[in-house]
């Protein structure tokens, strides 16, 4: 019995050694690449990487989803091999790295006001112009001439308005702030664009969950998160007004077209901000998300490998974003990236 | 031989020990250190304004700490108001009149509010304490909401409400320190109040008495904690830096708004006037915890004055 004992240990012991050294070379030859930054595409992102890993086992791309700010310091200080961003990097920003940084446009996310009026189920349409003043402070209620001016047969009350904020900094904050920049010149002038904002009225709640919960906590309470946010977990959003006056729902598609509309007027780096963009069908507080890559990364072996999947991820990867909410890149645009992502010096 | 060799070890010992309370000292001034270090474009640029300015406008990179400092230590407050007699209540029942069968118990239960995770009373805070503060706002007569300690519209994340959280955190805490102050104070104290007719409550009293400095660091300590607490506040406050006095505005403090916008910080600068106000809670806190130890240290040094005349009459009395 003893000794029968003994030789199977002895066997599974042999077995394990066998596993370990086998698992050995398959790590060895592992290509592991870290990102960090925007929250708002951390699940699109995560799903491409794990669907390359399936394509490509020896490709392990791992994701740290902690902010754009983060995102941009961590590229800055070359912890990371790429970040990423909900808004573009400031030349000031560009200037401050250690090398040449390239923005990569890789998917595009709508952000909608969400509301709690208790007894008005219908969707709200709002204008631009009136978004600014409610978050500005100057509506400040809900039965306000200028809301109910354009949400005719809508029972307005005459409750308060509380406006709810992203207390931490956000790529969500960065887009509606140059939202309302574009389309206010007071936003402009009292509170400007940035992650963080000096909010003029107002309560602020930790991530779009604290923004959403706040909302469906406070009767009378508008707020903003970005769509996919909102339709998972069902809250109702307002329509927004574009430049061509139509009213327009946040979807796929509309936040799509914002982006066609931009292809014309793309600049070479994609730096471009297209909130507010021109053109039928747009929804207007759309934008681009970034992956943030040094021209001429040190790691040349890890710049080959990442260029394999920015090339993926441009064609079969983008087939993958509507299903989870978020609105591919237009045709156009994926030409011109597939140009730049090949002046990646990967040798 | 024997007592060289003993000497020797004694000094190992005494050396190896003290190298850990070194450590204690080293991470205590290195933390400062790293703080001053990591904040002094904001130091440099602000000064002390940076302690009363009310400005915090991360876009046009213009600093000021006063609505967190004035958010932090007035929720602070307002929670040991609220706690402190109820602590001090537990404390009293726990170690003076509560039936031995029923001890355990209770004292279970208060390490047991102690070991919830802060998030779960930030959620708790949310979906409770919110609506109730609310409602209480709105129910109160309107001469009264026209005052400015109740005034603002109804929306329940408030400095009330963080408050209340704050209360039900710190309370196991002072109530754990104020049991031991009270169980610490000599038999003889009661026995000589009962000697002289006393009722319960009055030789309560007399403990009490005994105890009040002890029983004020306890309530300091409960302070301490109080000041640092990040998530649950975060979650029910509000996060408006706007230093003014209703209980019912929303408001903001200093752990909450470094956690909320440390790792998304717009630039340097930012980053940096964030790290400062780290700085600024890593001072008051070591203040107040100061303030707290020497209040204990103080009663401890009163009872072993007290003590003495007593321990060199036994043997004459015996």
């Amino acid at each position: 019995m003893m000794k029968m004992l003994n030789s199977r240990s002895g066997r599974g012991a042999a077995v394990a050694a066998l596993v370990v050294a086998v698992g050995a070379s398959v790590v060895a030859q592992k290509m592991t690449i870290n990102g960090a930054g925007a929250t708002f595409p951390a699940v699109i992102y995560s799903k491409w990487f794990s669907e390359y890993n399936k394509l490509h086992p020896e490709v392990q791309i791992n994701y740290n989803p902690q902010g754009s700010g983060f995102g941009i310091q961590q590229i800055q200080k070359q912890t990371v091999f790429f970040g990423a961003s909900d808004g573009p990097m400031t030349n000031d920003a560009l200037l401050a790295s250690p090398g040449r940084i390239l923005h990569f446009p890789t998917v595009l996310g709508g952000v909608v006001p969400i509301y709690n009026i208790p007894g008005v189920n219908a969707m709200l349409k709002f204008t631009g112009p009136v978004l600014a003043d409610i978050f500005l402070g100057k509506i400040t209620k809900w039965n306000d001439p200028k809301i109910a001016a354009n949400n005719a047969g809508v029972n307005l009350p005459n409750l308060d308005i509380t406006v709810a904020h992203r207390s931490d900094g956000s790529g969500t904050t960065y887009i509606w702030a140059d939202y309302l920049h574009k389309v206010s010149p007071e936003w402009t002038q009292k509170v400007g664009v940035a992650n963080s904002v000096t909010w003029p009225v107002g309560l602020g709640a930790p991530q779009s969950a604290g923004v959403a919960g706040l909302v469906k906590q406070t009767p009378g309470a508008i707020g903003y998160v970005e769509l996919i946010y909102a339709t998972q977990n069902q809250i109702s959003y307002g329509s927004v007004q574009n430049l061509a006056g139509e009213f327009v729902t946040a979807s796929v598609e509309s936040v799509t077209a914002s982006a066609a509309a931009a292809v014309t007027k793309m600049p070479a780096d994609f730096r471009v901000s297209i909130v507010n963009a021109e053109g039928k069908g747009v929804y207007p507080i759309s934008s681009f998300t970034w992956l943030l890559v040094y021209e001429s990364p040190k790691d040349k072996a890890a710049a080959k490998v990442f260029v394999d999947f920015m090339k993926w991820m441009l064609g079969d990867g983008q087939k993958l974003a509507p299903q989870l909410g978020y609105a591919p890149l237009p045709a156009p645009v994926v030409k011109l990236e597939l140009d730049a992502v090949a002046k990646i010096k990967i040798q | 031989m024997a007592r060289v060799r003993l000497s020797i070890s004694d000094f190992i010992f005494r050396m190896g020990t003290g190298a850990f309370a070194l450590v204690l000292v080293l991470l205590v001034s290195g933390i400062g250190f790293v703080l001053w270090n990591e904040s002094h474009l904001a130091i440099q640029k602000f000064g002390f304004a940076f302690w009363r300015t009310s400005d915090w406008n991360p876009v046009q990179g213009q600093f000021g700490a006063f609505p967190f400092i004035w958010g932090t230590l007035y929720s602070s407050v307002l929670a040991l108001m609220i706690a402190g007699p109820i602590a001090l209540g537990i404390a009293i029942f726990l170690s003076e009149l509560c039936p031995d069968w029923l001890r355990q118990p209770l004292v279970f239960l208060t390490e047991l509010l102690a070991a919830i995770p802060s998030i779960v009373y930030g959620l708790w805070g949310v979906f409770v304490l919110v609506p109730a503060v609310r409602s209480l706002q709105t129910a109160l007569p309107d001469s009264v909401r026209a005052w400015a300690l109740f005034s603002g519209p109804p929306v329940g994340f408030s400095l009330l409400a963080a408050a209340l959280v704050l209360a039900v955190m710190v309370v196991p805490y002072s109530s754990a320190v104020a049991r031991e102050v009270l169980k610490s104070v000599p038999r003889s104290q009661r026995e000589a109040a009962y000697a002289l007719g006393s009722t319960r409550w009055e030789a309560t009293r007399a403990a009490l008495h005994y105890g009040r400095a002890g029983i004020m660091g306890a309530i300091m300590l409960g302070f301490g904690r109080a000041i640092g607490e990040t998530m649950a506040v975060t979650m029910v406050i509000g996060n408006t830096p706007k230093a003014v006095a209703s209980i019912f505005a929303p408001q903001h403090t200093m752990a909450a708004v470094i956690a909320n916008q440390f790792v998304d910080a717009n630039d340097q600068l930012h980053s940096d006037a964030l790290v400062e106000i780290g700085l600024v809670l890593f001072i008051i806190t070591l203040l107040v915890n100061i303030a707290s130890r020497v209040l204990i240290w103080n009663m401890t040094r009163q009872r072993s004055r007290a003590s003495r005349p007593a321990a060199a009459a036994a043997p004459e009395a015996a």
